[in-house]
């Protein structure tokens, strides 16, 4: 009963079946691009000139983003994580947000994109890590407060990222199986607050994934004075 | 009782107790975080909009624990591996 969105096909591309997860990642693509389109079409500086409403709408959105990396970590310019940061945060959040669509299968749903979207995570903090930190000082992080505390520092680690893929999965999942035992059981009215409920945990998942990831991977830096 | 018995019974019996136990204790830490909140927000009814962006995120934490016993719970119920092995060696 379970819905392994991994095994559904939906069409098949030269040999390869195209499964649900993977067509549903390139329609949000596809969302996310056209919006990114529009919105920067004609940009213009000035407030007198004119200034598309899409443009504004997604300044609006850099600019929350913006203030709560900064949030999360204000020794760095924000702008060096906005990259990664923005797009873990706007795919996320709209791919749990069209889950509103009836037929549509959120990709992170599927444990394949949660943890693809952790390992990224991982291998930025040992990049980041090796870059501020030097190689040896990252190392150091995991004798730090006595040697022996070396086996439970790695395990910490690596159970850190797995959290953090096996969070998102299972809210999402859960989301769904509870949706289709309502709607199994009881169609009429009760199924619509869960699905409130799950648009809203899908809206927080994806902050906190946003926001853990800034404070993992910034986590190792030796902290300047401003 | 033979093997495929004995499996499906213990599967059913681990699943039901993994999401029992393991709802118990983020139940209690997230009313716990909710009982914080609202007495901070009581205080200073001001800063309610900062209290409130930083009870979802305490409660999305304390939610993950549940979400891991939910995810061992569908995997034994769904995605058996013992389940299955017994099964392809009763096919067989």
């Amino acid at each position: 009963m379970i819905e392994n969105f991994d095994k559904i096909i939906v069409f098949t591309v030269f040999g390869f079946g195209i499964n649900a997860t993977i067509f549903s990642t390139w329609i949000i693509m596809a969302i996310l691009m056209l919006l990114s389109w529009l919105a920067t079409r004609n940009l213009s500086h000035t407030v007198g000139g004119k200034v598309s409403r899409v443009q504004t709408a997604m300044e609006a959105i850099v600019k929350a983003i913006h203030d709560q990396i900064k949030a999360a970590d204000p020794h760095n310019n924000p702008m060096v994580f906005m990259p990664m940061i923005g797009t873990f945060f706007l795919f996320i959040a709209v791919a749990n947000l069209l889950t509103i669509i009836p037929w549509f299968k959120p990709p992170t749903a599927s444990l394949s994109t949660s943890l693809a979207y952790a390992i990224c995570v991982a291998v930025v903090m040992f990049v980041y890590g090796f870059k501020t930190a030097g190689f040896l000082g990252y190392l150091r992080k995991y004798i730090e407060p006595h040697p022996i505390m070396l086996p439970l520092n790695i395990i910490s680690d690596i159970a850190s990222i797995f959290s953090l893929a096996v969070r998102l999965y299972g809210n999402v999942l859960s989301g769904c199986v509870v949706g289709t035992v309502l709607l199994a059981l009881v169609p009429y009215l009760i199924p619509l607050p869960l699905q409130l409920l799950g648009l809203l945990t899908g809206t927080i998942q994806a902050y906190i994934f946003a926001i853990l990831s800034i404070m993992y991977i910034t986590s190792v830096e030796p902290k300047k004075r401003k | 009782m033979d093997n495929i018995g004995l499996i499906g019974a213990a599967s059913v019996l681990a699943a039901g107790l993994a999401i029992g136990i393991g709802g118990v204790g983020p139940g209690i830490g997230e009313g716990n975080a909710a009982h914080a909140a609202l007495k901070a927000m009581a205080q200073q009814p001001d800063e309610a909009g900062n209290i409130t962006k930083t009870l979802f995120i305490c409660m999305a934490m304390c939610e993950s624990t549940a979400i891991y016993a939910f995810v061992i719970t569908m995997i034994i119920l769904f995605a058996n591996p013992f389940w299955n092995h017994v099964i392809e060696t009763v096919a067989k």
